[in-house]
């Protein structure tokens, strides 16, 4: 009798039962595409982190740049001859460190050697920046004819002609002519890595997808890997080579970052790197694991009290520096995403409720009658709340049909979101030689934007709380509906009139 | 055996306080026929409510064979009307979505009796009134005739000691009237029924063996030649 007679009045009150669905199903289905947005996103910030900061890391040290005393500058300097033919190249690369002050390498082994850390690698981080092109004299040249010299000193600019100073008049006096610089500016980033753990550091993020990766036997081997991008846009490939600071590498393979952009161009062994870096036995940058996940603040106040002077930087600390429109995305999701799910859910219960509550109101009558031929209170409360169960499944059914087809547009259309991570130098655990030419005195700031394309994911953990919502809806009006049936009193069932 | 004692009932409505029954005393014999009868707001249905175990009266006692309906829990009052009264209404009360068939074993399901079973005792009672051909019908496709009968098959499918009716025939025709009359009277004779009907119809009053008129909450019994429909 229960089953026929809630399919019977289900079917009687189609159009308030949909009413009562499509309410309960608009909200579920908010909350599902919310939560799978916001999950996107954190596996999208996850991935923006992941790439920067390197798979397994759980934190870095490292330790700020100082100020440079006055007068100094820490800027790249070139110097180039003026020489008498265009067709004269000249080149130079200037290679600076980044990622803070350089650490002495035996702090390695000191921080591996603090409580709750499994391991921790050095790693120095290095800019290159490559000016070359041809800088040639202007000519002196009296007004019938000229002769003269000047000297053309190197910019970081494009230059046209003109050069040094002269005179004119004319009375013969010489004028200088011709001369000037045309030159290139190219900049990359090389880390140098500790070959003997590669699992963690700067390359750990990237998969070789050509050649192989360096051996143990390599550690002073004049030897690189690349990064897919750079390789494509010099045209390396294995087997290629190409100079440092008049050091030649031999490219013995091609790293594919694991997220969409590298923030490394070149890897090579770490000793090389430090010669090129002027940098003996200095790295910029310690990676540490924990030995347990859920320890990493921890192990972050160990090493801080144990080594001081240093900079300490977790996931963490990263996270809250993510600027671009994944953060203000993600805040949005989390925030007014959040609320407004849980505002359309409560006014989806209210009216689910009182649409119940109504709708018992109406059958006074019936109810009445029924407990008037002995039926106990229970059991008109029991067909109330099963009358509501179904409409709340039947809206969690919508609602997590609904959900599902909004988390599967997001993914398909994958919009692309952007995330800048933006510290300064030595200060926040910059890593894989990120950031542009070197920058001037005081500290340097550095910062990377990258592109994710973000996706929706729907977890087991999703659907079992789409559900749990369509039950408590169902609940929520059968209580108030059943407490209403309840209070009847078969008297009524003679006193109500149609 | 009903013994009603002393039985009052006082409703508020808003700041005044209405007395529907007042000291009302009286007594039904196993298998007697009574009708009450009276003005609209003379406390009739009232009366047949405190009968029926429908609502307790405000001072006073409502003993059915020893069991004062008044006292017992809420519990044990529902069992009764579940056992041992059957109760027709004016209105019919039918369960708009369910069947014929399906209605009467609404009177089954607080007994407990299963499935098949209940279908079988609903098809012989809808028989015994003469709907046997309407069982899968809804209230909404029988007349009102018919859907009165079904109210009766409703009432007597779990052979009640008490039959009550309030009003059985007042949203009927003359013809269909005598006719649900006859079928009641039939049913009270053949099943020894205790039979007690409120009714402002004074030709279904005048007929019955004993007749209890209410005015102004007091009753005044009457006993009659009983005339058979």
């Amino acid at each position: 009798m229960f089953g026929i007679y809630l399919k019977r009045e289900l079917g009687r009150r189609k159009k308030a039962a949909l009413v009562i669905a499509l309410g309960l199903a608009l909200g579920i289905a908010l909350v599902i595409t919310v939560n799978s947005v916001s999950a996107g996103m954190t596996q999208a910030q996850g991935k923006v982190l992941k790439s920067l900061y390197g798979l397994g890391t759980d934190m870095t040290v490292t330790k700020a740049q100082s100020a440079p005393k006055a007068g100094s500058s820490q800027g790249p300097n070139f110097k180039f001859d003026a020489k008498s033919s265009k067709k004269t190249t000249q080149s130079s690369d200037r290679v600076m460190t980044q990622g803070g002050q350089a650490l002495s390498s035996s702090l390695v082994t000191k921080v591996a050697k603090q409580n709750g850390v499994e391991s921790a690698v050095g790693a120095i981080t290095l800019n290159v920046t490559k000016v070359d092109g041809s800088f040639t004299q202007g000519k002196a040249k009296s007004s019938t004819s000229s002769s003269g010299s000047g000297s053309g000193s190197g910019s970081q600019q494009q230059g046209g002609p003109g050069g040094g100073t002269g005179n004119s008049s004319s009375g013969g006096q010489p004028q200088v002519q011709g001369g000037g610089a045309s030159f290139n500016v190219n900049s990359y980033s090389v880390a140098g890595i500790d070959i003997g753990n590669q699992e963690l550091g700067p390359l750990a993020t990237s998969k070789i997808t050509s050649g192989k990766t360096f051996t143990s036997s390599q550690t002073s081997a004049k030897v690189a890997v690349i990064s897919k991008s750079y390789a494509k846009s010099k045209k390396y490939k294995v087997g290629s080579t190409f100079k440092i600071s008049g050091t030649k590498f031999t490219v013995i393979g091609i790293a594919t970052p694991d997220s969409s952009e590298s923030t490394t161009d070149v890897f090579v062994p770490l000793k090389p790197a430090q010669t090129l870096g002027d940098s003996k036995n200095k790295v910029t940058t310690i990676y540490v694991k924990a030995t347990d996940s859920q320890q990493i603040a921890t192990v972050k106040k160990t090493i801080q009290k144990n080594i001081s002077g240093t900079t300490v930087t977790t996931s963490a600390d990263l996270a809250s520096t993510v600027s671009g429109s994944l953060s203000t995305a993600s805040n949005l999701a989390t925030s007014v995403g959040k609320w407004l799910s849980i505002a359309v859910l409560a006014a989806a219960f209210l009216v689910a409720a009182l649409l119940t509550s109504s709708a018992v109101s109406r059958r006074v009558r019936e109810f009445g009658t029924l407990k008037a031929l002995g039926w106990p209170s229970r059991k008109v409360t029991r067909q109330v709340v099963g009358e509501s169960m179904v409409n709340g499944l039947l809206g969690g059914a919508l609602g997590i049909g609904l959900g599902l087809a909004a988390a599967y547009a997001v993914t398909a259309i994958s919009p692309k979101l952007t995330a800048q991570l933006g510290s300064s130098g030595g200060g926040g655990g910059m890593v894989g030689g990120m950031g542009g030419p070197g920058g001037g005195p005081g500290q340097q700031s550095t910062s990377n934007t990258m592109e994710i394309a973000l996706s929706a994911p729907v977890s087991l953990t999703t659907i079992a709380l789409a559900v749990g919502l369509a039950v408590t809806g169902g609940l929520i009006a059968g209580a108030m509906g059943g407490w209403r049936a309840s209070r009847m009193r078969p008297a009524d069932a003679l006193r109500s009139v149609s | 055996m009903y013994r009603l004692t002393g039985v009052t009932k006082r409703y508020s409505r808003g700041k005044e306080t209405v007395e529907a029954l007042r000291g009302v005393d009286l007594t039904i014999e196993d298998g007697d026929q009574l009708v009450i009868q009276g003005p609209t707001g003379g406390g009739k249905s009232t009366l047949l409510q405190m009968i029926g175990g429908l609502d307790r009266p405000t001072e006073g006692s409502v003993e059915l064979d020893g069991v004062d309906l008044a006292r017992i829990s809420e519990a044990k009052l529902t069992r009764v009307r579940a056992e041992q009264i059957g109760i027709i209404f004016q209105s019919f009360n039918l369960i708009p979505t369910l069947t014929a068939q399906e209605n009467v074993e609404t009177a089954l399901v607080p007994l407990g009796v299963k499935p098949a079973e209940r279908r079988e005792r609903a098809a012989e009672a809808l028989s015994s009134v003469g709907l046997g051909e309407r069982l899968s019908h809804a209230p909404s496709e029988l007349s009102g005739g018919q859907q009165q009968r079904v109210a009766i098959a409703r009432a007597l499918v779990k052979k009640p000691k008490v039959l009550l009716a309030d009003e059985p025939t007042g949203n009927l025709d003359e013809g269909t009237r005598d006719d649900i009359m006859g079928l009641l009277e039939g049913l009270w004779r053949e099943y020894g029924l205790t039979f007690i009907m409120v009714t402002h119809d004074s030709s279904i009053a005048r007929r019955a063996p004993r007749l209890a008129t209410i005015k102004a909450g007091q009753i005044t019994l009457t006993e009659q030649s009983f005339v058979q429909y």
